[in-house]
């Protein structure tokens, strides 16, 4: 009985820790956001209230731009990683090839080391390229991003898929395409649903690569708080912070069923 | 009208492993046939084979009359019903059923008459609008089995069908599943690793090792007169007693007694010839006391099995089993004797295993050719 509410109490004082660490900033901003006049620590409830920064942010030509390039880029990326990466999901969960595991752990591998170093030797090469400032640089350095979860996921995803249910659909005289299209999709696309919403996230929440690839004629929400941050006043940042939070928010939401339901932790099990 | 014909079959695969090895057999229209097998020995590649979900290497396949050895699996019609029994989860009940027709693009409504009709013949009323997934075993293999029968296939390919339920259900299941092959007469094969089951099932079965059969026969024939120690080994709930013996003065000398060679092998047997005997533990008759004519032990285990009683016989150099009835259980330690019943006694090559026998029935004759 003691345990038992020892247990709870801890529970609940960890989950209050949790709220006070990661909501207590999103709601600071909030209210930042709203307030007519930056409140200085300790002052934490705004003295008045406006609108202000949200219409500044919505008039201003540059941070409009900034947002129409990230709802751009994001999507475009999201969709050729897709077009890249599901056939290679694919091929790693139903075939052994030679060097299998070598591409699995080397996809995995890209995010271990920091970006940066990457980004930089990638922007040499797109100076040779003549890649820098390009709308196709920004797609491949997002892109980066994107591989590991839209291979290792649906990967993941096909390989739970019974070959017994593909070989059923067969024996009933469907074709290849038809068994993949009527069997194997739809029961790998919570997966691969997973893996488009990660990888939108990862090529929205994108700075470092796109500042190198794309200033100054493609600027992105992320790359624009860095600008932001210097030269505009506060409530504009805490706008801007609250509009790139919203995407990751309502995606994340749609999906916490089969995020929680094991296809992310599954995704990193393949073998 | 679709009898299933192979000859030379093989599947070797990328590797160099042999799965099936130069198959001859052939399987009578309406017969249920039982592939009987360890695992590894190659009876579920051979069933995927006739399938088509395994390109064969070598040989040919016919259905019917018709040659299907190069054919995709829906153009065999053939219906497979899988161990994991393979329902969509993503599907209703009756879509389930009904995939089959999907695919051969029977009307909406002709299709979800079919189904509900085949539904009904198998007790599933009523679950038409479930998944999969809320149903419990027995109702998903027959799901399953509503799923092969409705697009009315020539053969039935069952791949242990009945494994994934529990004890009960699968007696259940198994007289089911008999009484429904022979309402329907549709061609079965159906591969097990439970010797009791393709015992209980089959009209004719193949016993396989290592990619080939080691005898074809009813399974009266198996039983009675395994072809070999491996099959005599594999069949029967009990293990057959396998005594290795020695030819003397036109009797047959074991370590634990001496019982007389029997009449219909005699003229085949010589003297100093070392067999193999094989008989059975339900054909020895079991009597206290050491007899002259038996074969004699100290009693070592008692294994009470319901009706009747395994007991095991130990001697310095021999052990073997007796069944009892339930009332003739003898004390542990106590000696007895066992008589073989006429008729039951089994000669064997000590060398090749194969069993001595003066008639050359026809069932032997294709494991002699792959051998």
């Amino acid at each position: 009985m003691t345990t038992q509410i020892v247990r709870r109490a801890l529970t609940a004082l960890f989950v209050l820790l949790l709220a006070v660490f990661i909501l207590g900033p999103l709601l600071w901003l909030a209210l930042q956001a709203f307030s007519q006049r930056p409140s200085q620590f300790p002052a934490f409830w705004p003295k008045s209230w406006s609108l202000v920064w949200w219409h500044t942010v919505f008039h201003d030509p540059v941070l409009a731009q900034a947002i129409k390039a990230s709802f751009i880029f994001a999507p475009v990326v999201t969709l050729v990683s897709a077009a890249i990466c599901l056939p290679a999901a694919y091929a790693f969960s139903r075939f052994l090839f030679p060097g299998r595991r070598l591409f699995l752990v080397s996809i995995f591998a890209v995010n271990a080391f920091p970006k940066f170093g990457l980004y930089v030797a990638l922007a040499g090469l797109f100076y040779a390229l003549n890649l820098i400032p390009s709308f196709t640089g920004v797609v491949i350095v997002q892109l980066l991003g994107t591989i590991v979860f839209m291979t290792w996921i649906p990967s993941a995803a096909f390989a739970a898929v019974p070959r017994s249910l593909e070989e059923a659909a067969r024996d009933a005289g469907a074709g290849p395409l038809r068994v993949f299209a009527r069997i194997t999709l739809p029961l790998a696309a919570p997966g691969i649903l997973v893996a488009l919403i990660l990888s939108f996230l990862a090529s929205f929440d994108e700075a470092q690569g796109t500042f190198l690839v794309g200033v100054p004629t493609y600027v992105t929400m992320p790359t624009e708080m860095y600008n932001l941050v210097g030269s505009y006043p506060p409530g504009t940042a805490a706008v801007f912070s609250i509009l790139l939070a919203i995407p990751s928010m309502v995606l994340l939401l749609l999906v916490r069923k089969h995020v929680m339901g094991g296809y992310l932790a599954e995704g990193f099990q393949l073998r | 009208m679709a009898g299933i014909s192979m000859n030379g079959l093989s599947k070797v695969y990328p590797g160099g492993v042999v799965a099936v090895d130069r198959l001859d057999l052939q399987v009578e229209d309406g017969e249920f046939f039982a592939l009987l097998g360890p695992s590894g020995c190659g009876k579920t590649t051979l069933l995927r084979t006739i399938a088509g979900l395994e390109q064969s290497s070598a040989g040919s396949l016919s259905i019917g009359g018709r040659v299907v050895t190069d054919l995709p699996p829906g153009d065999r019609n053939v219906a497979m019903v899988f161990q994991d029994y393979a329902l969509f989860p993503h599907m209703t009940v009756a879509d389930n059923i009904a995939y089959p027709l999907r695919i051969q693009k029977v009307g909406r409504t002709e299709r979800r008459g079919s189904a509900e009709e085949t539904a009904n013949g198998l007790s599933l009323a009523g679950l038409l609008e479930r998944r999969p997934a809320e149903l419990s075993g027995g109702q998903q293999q027959r799901v399953a089995l509503a799923r092969a029968i409705v697009s009315r296939p020539s053969v039935f390919l069952f791949d242990e069908p009945l494994s994934n339920l529990d004890a009960r259900l699968r007696l259940e299941a198994r007289t089911f599943l008999k009484r429904l092959q022979k309402e329907l007469g549709v061609t079965t094969v159906f591969v097990t690793h439970d010797q009791a089951e393709a015992l209980a099932l089959a009209d004719r079965m193949a016993i396989m090792e290592h990619g080939r059969i080691r005898q074809i026969g009813s399974p009266r024939e198996v039983f009675a007169r395994p072809a070999n120690t491996f099959v005599a080994n594999f069949i029967g709930s009990t293990p057959m007693n396998l005594l290795d013996a020695t030819v003397a003065d036109g009797s047959l000398h074991l370590a634990c007694g001496t019982i007389p060679v029997p009449a219909d092998v005699r003229s085949l047997v010589h003297e100093g010839d070392t067999l193999v005997v094989g008989i059975r533990p339900e054909y020895l008759t079991m009597t206290p006391g050491e007899h002259d004519d038996g074969l004699r032990g100290t009693v070592s285990v008692v294994e009470n099995l319901g009706t009747y009683a395994l007991v095991t016989l130990e001697n310095e150099a021999q052990t073997f089993g007796v069944v009892t009835g339930e009332a003739d259980e003898p004390a542990l330690g106590a000696r007895c004797s066992a008589v073989p019943q006429p008729g039951r006694v089994l000669l064997y090559g000590a060398e090749d295993g194969e069993l001595i026998t003066a008639e050359r029935t026809e069932q032997q004759e294709p494991a002699e050719a792959a051998s």
